[in-house]
Formats: structure tokens, sequence, C-alpha cells
């Protein structure tokens, strides 16, 4: 099965090891990912104001190619890049007026016919959690995940309609398949300070370090996220939390599709596991 | 027919002329009285001092082209964008690293592209400008320099864009990153080098050198052309 995919501009630089192991995790689950021939950023933050069309047109252009692609889908796993598409194409499938602007502007015939899907869903609705524990060899039991989903993949629960909003479970569902096991803990869904560490690294650390003592208080030893974002906010900030808190764990935080392709043993090296701030493979390389 | 088509009216900065029917706009310009200092180059398409935009009555969309090489046509309303001041960096490319944190120390506004594709739009080269800036904006130096290759720095991408982006110098930038930094050194050029430094063509120099005219024009006329 083919789908097209738009990595996102981070996918390229700074979370490689996001790009590489899910277009391999998914390769080997019989998904092959083909990259949009053009694509730009999507614009990373979807505008709050109703009418600021200028702010949707990157990601309905993104949306217009796809749909000349076959398909029907367009896979993308930044938290960020599947909100902003899948926001913008809620808009272009329900507000003609928005619709219109924007197709006037792109000159496209553009309504929303696209299914953005995360690779979650792929891996739960088309590969399916019983073909993923029969292909997950790679022995991961005892290995203790708490599942971050942040913001941007569940909110606003209306357009994102992303698995139960409040108590998502997705990415459980994916760990357990994979014979590692789920720590629950409190705030998989509360926001890890975003953007703010541009500004307020304080406030950020502050939230980091909430979420991720919740989960090492249950017993986590690794945390799973989709986000690039989420993912350096609560890697990075963990030397500088240690400073302040002598007694503060470190744990590392790692994209669910690096821990899904070490379930599948893809080789090591295709997975981007060097570039964490907090190593993640003296605990993996055992497991 | 014919006696009419060969007047045609053009407006120069609003203004009314009667041109031939058949010169380019340059030409059209310098018949009406212009007389170019600035905004003309190599009167051959490359030089990109002479990048011209106009539109036609009854017609929305702006119309680009080189005056040197575009024709003119009737009811043409157009003007010469020769200069747009721009911010452009200074830098020692041999201390430069080719990555995206480069490329976004000298031009950070590079992220501030929305998208709107006016620079694609407007190129008289028919570049695919935004998709250069999207690949600057996740860093990958070679597909932008691939796909800036036959810019000719008119400056008309960056008369446009409402994210105030030196399209051309960011390019520019990547293509010198590229040239010196990603590409592998051409192995044949170095050979080369080190063949002419040993003197390998010495004596072949001095001989041509010590020719009179006579036996230099009839080498030269007995030259090998190729195809």
């Amino acid at each position: 099965m083919r789908i097209p995919y738009f990595p996102g501009c981070t996918l390229h630089s700074k979370a490689k090891g996001l790009d590489d192991s899910t277009r391999g995790s998914l390769a080997a689950l019989g998904i092959e990912l083909t990259e949009l021939p053009q694509w730009t950023c999507c614009g990373t933050v979807f505008p709050l104001a109703q009418d600021n069309y200028i702010g949707m047109v990157a990601a309905a252009r993104i949306l217009a190619n796809a749909a000349k692609e076959e398909g029907g889908k367009l896979v993308t796993v930044c938290s960020f890049c599947y909100h902003v598409l899948k926001r913008v194409n809620y808009v272009i499938k329900n507000n003609l007026e928005a619709r219109k602007k924007l197709n006037d502007y792109l000159e496209e015939n553009y309504t929303g016919e696209i299914e953005p899907v995360h690779p979650l869903e792929i891996c739960k609705e088309n590969v399916g959690l019983d073909a993923i524990r029969e292909k997950a060899t790679k022995n991961l039991k005892g290995l203790k995940v708490a599942c971050y989903y942040g913001c941007m993949l569940v909110r606003p629960a209306s357009e994102m309609n992303f698995d139960d909003p409040e108590n998502p479970t997705i990415m459980e569902e994916l760990v357990s398949a994979i014979g590692a096991e789920v720590v629950e803990y409190s705030y998989k869904t509360t926001c890890c300070g975003s953007y703010q560490i541009l500004y307020d690294n304080d406030l950020v650390m502050q939230k980091v370090e909430e979420i991720l003592n919740s989960a090492t208080a249950k017993g986590a030893e690794a945390i799973i996220t989709s986000c690039p974002l989420c993912q350096f906010n609560l890697d990075w900030s963990q030397e500088k939390i240690l400073q302040k808190n002598a007694g503060f764990q470190k744990i590392p935080v790692l994209y669910f599709t690096q821990l899904l392709g070490l379930a599948l043993e893809l080789p090591q090296e295709s997975l981007g596991l060097d570039k964490h701030y907090v190593d993640p493979r003296p605990l993996l390389v055992g497991a | 027919m014919a006696e009419e088509r060969e007047m045609v009216n053009i407006y120069i900065m609003g203004k009314h002329y009667k041109v031939p029917y058949g010169l380019t706009i340059m030409k059209a310009m310098e018949y009406a009285g212009y007389r170019f200092i600035r905004g003309c180059g190599c009167r051959g398409g490359f030089c990109g001092a002479c990048g011209t935009v106009y539109r036609k009555p009854g017609d929305f969309r702006l119309k680009v082209g080189l005056a040197c090489q575009t024709m003119v046509e009737d009811n043409m309303y157009l003007t010469q964008i020769p200069f747009y001041p721009a911010n452009k960096a200074t830098y020692n490319l041999e201390e430069l690293t080719p990555t995206l944190a480069t490329l976004l120390r000298y031009y950070p506004e590079t992220t501030r592209c929305l998208g709107c594709n006016q620079c694609t739009r407007i190129c008289p080269q028919e570049l695919k400008v935004m998709d250069y800036i999207a690949a600057a904006q996740r860093g990958d130096i070679e597909k932008v320099a691939h796909l800036s290759f036959d810019c000719i720095m008119c400056g008309l991408c960056a008369s446009r864009c409402p994210a105030e982006i030196v399209q051309y110098n960011v390019a520019i930038l990547a293509r010198r990153l590229y040239g010196r930094h990603i590409a592998p050194p051409a192995q044949h050029l170095a050979k080369r080098v080190e063949e002419i430094k040993a003197g390998k063509f010495d004596e072949e120099l001095d001989r041509l050198m010590k020719m009179d005219k006579e036996e230099l024009q009839k080498l030269y006329n007995a030259r090998d052309i190729e195809p």
C-alpha cells in the first residue's frame, strides 16, 4: 500500500530521526510513504482569526497537491503539521467562503476531499495491531513506557477528531502490541510549554518537570511522543532541571516510531537514537 | 491590416507612445526617447538588469519580462524595475558550514515565508522560487542550489514578497555553500591545474609567442573547429 507523505520541515532537519523511523517502520509494516514531489512549510501555526486566509494558503496548497496523487489520504507524523493540515482541511470542507477564497487565490478546485492521517491511525486502522504484534519480533517485555500526546494531536476535539481527546489511548495500544509495558500517568495531554521555549525557559522547565516527574513516579523508563517540539522541550530541558534540582531523575524521550522501529528490528543506526540529549541507547540496546 | 500593425500603442510609466511593432521593450523605450545609463546591461537576457512589469487592459494579471527580451504588445502598460533594495549579507565563504543554521544566521527572515507563491508567479526565468525557499527553510542546500541555478538576480521576486525575503541572495548563498562545501571537487580540474603548474603547456605557449603575425593567422585559419 502506497500513501502520499508530507514530512514537514523539521523532519528534514532537527527531527531527521522521526522521518527515518517513520518511513522505515511503516515500510516494514507494508506501507510505502511516497513524499509529495513539491511541498512547503505547512505554516506551523493554525491562524486563530477566521479570516486570516494567508495563514492557510500554504496548507491548502499542500492538500490540493495531495489530491492530485493517488490514495485520497495524506500521511504526516509531526503533530504540528498534522494539526495544521487537518484544521485547514476542516475549514475548506466546512466553510464555503474560506474554500472559495483559498481556491480563487491558489487557482485550484479543492473541496477538502483529502483525509490527513497520522501514522498512529495507520498502524491501528490500516495495518492492524494484531499484524504489528506478529511482526514486532524484538523482545521489549518489561520496558516501561509512558505515552505523551501533548496538545496538537488531540485539541480542539471537534476538529481534530483524534481518538478520545480527554483520554487518548491509541499510542498505548501500539506500545502493548509491540510487547512493552504501558505506564499510566495523569499528564499525557498536558501542554509542554510549546513555543514558550523561545521566550521563557523557566515556564517550559516547570511544565516539563511536572510531566516527567508524573511519568517517572509511576515507574516509566522512557517517554514516547510524535511531536518534534514536545520531544525537544522534554529532552533538552532535563539537564537544566537537573542543575536546579539535584534529585531530578532523567528519562529518555523518544519518538514512538523509534520504539516501533526497534520492535520491528530495523537497524538501530537508521533510527536516529544518537541524536537525543538524554541518550536512550543504554536503556534500549539491552532491551 | 499590415499597415495598422506597423505601429503599436504602449504606455511607459503611464505615458502614451506609438512605437514600431516588433521592437523589444528596451528598444521601444529608446525609440521613445529614453537613454539608459542604468537598467540595461547585456541586452542578451542574462544579466538581469532590465526586469520589467506590465499589464494589459482588462486583465488583472501582472505580467513580467526582461525589457531586452520581451516584444512590445499593443496597449501594454509597463515600467522597468531595474533595481530593488535588498538585504545582502557579507561573509567569508571559507569559514561557513553548509547548514540550515548558516542560512538562517544571514537571512533569518527566510522562515517568515507564508507560501503565497508570488515570487514563483513573477519570476521571468520561470524558476520555482517558493519551492527553493521552502528547501532553504529545511536546510536542503543542494536543492536550493539546483532549483535556483538559472537565477539572473533581477530582484522581481523580492519586490513581491510580503515576508520581505530577498530570495535571490538566499539562493546565491546556498549555491556558494554548495559549490564550496558540498559538491565533490572536480578531480580532472585539480589534475589539470597541477599539469599547468608543472609546465606542461609552457613550450607550446612559447612557440606561439614567438610566431609572426602571418604564421599565427595561418595557424588560426587551419585550427580544428568543434562542430
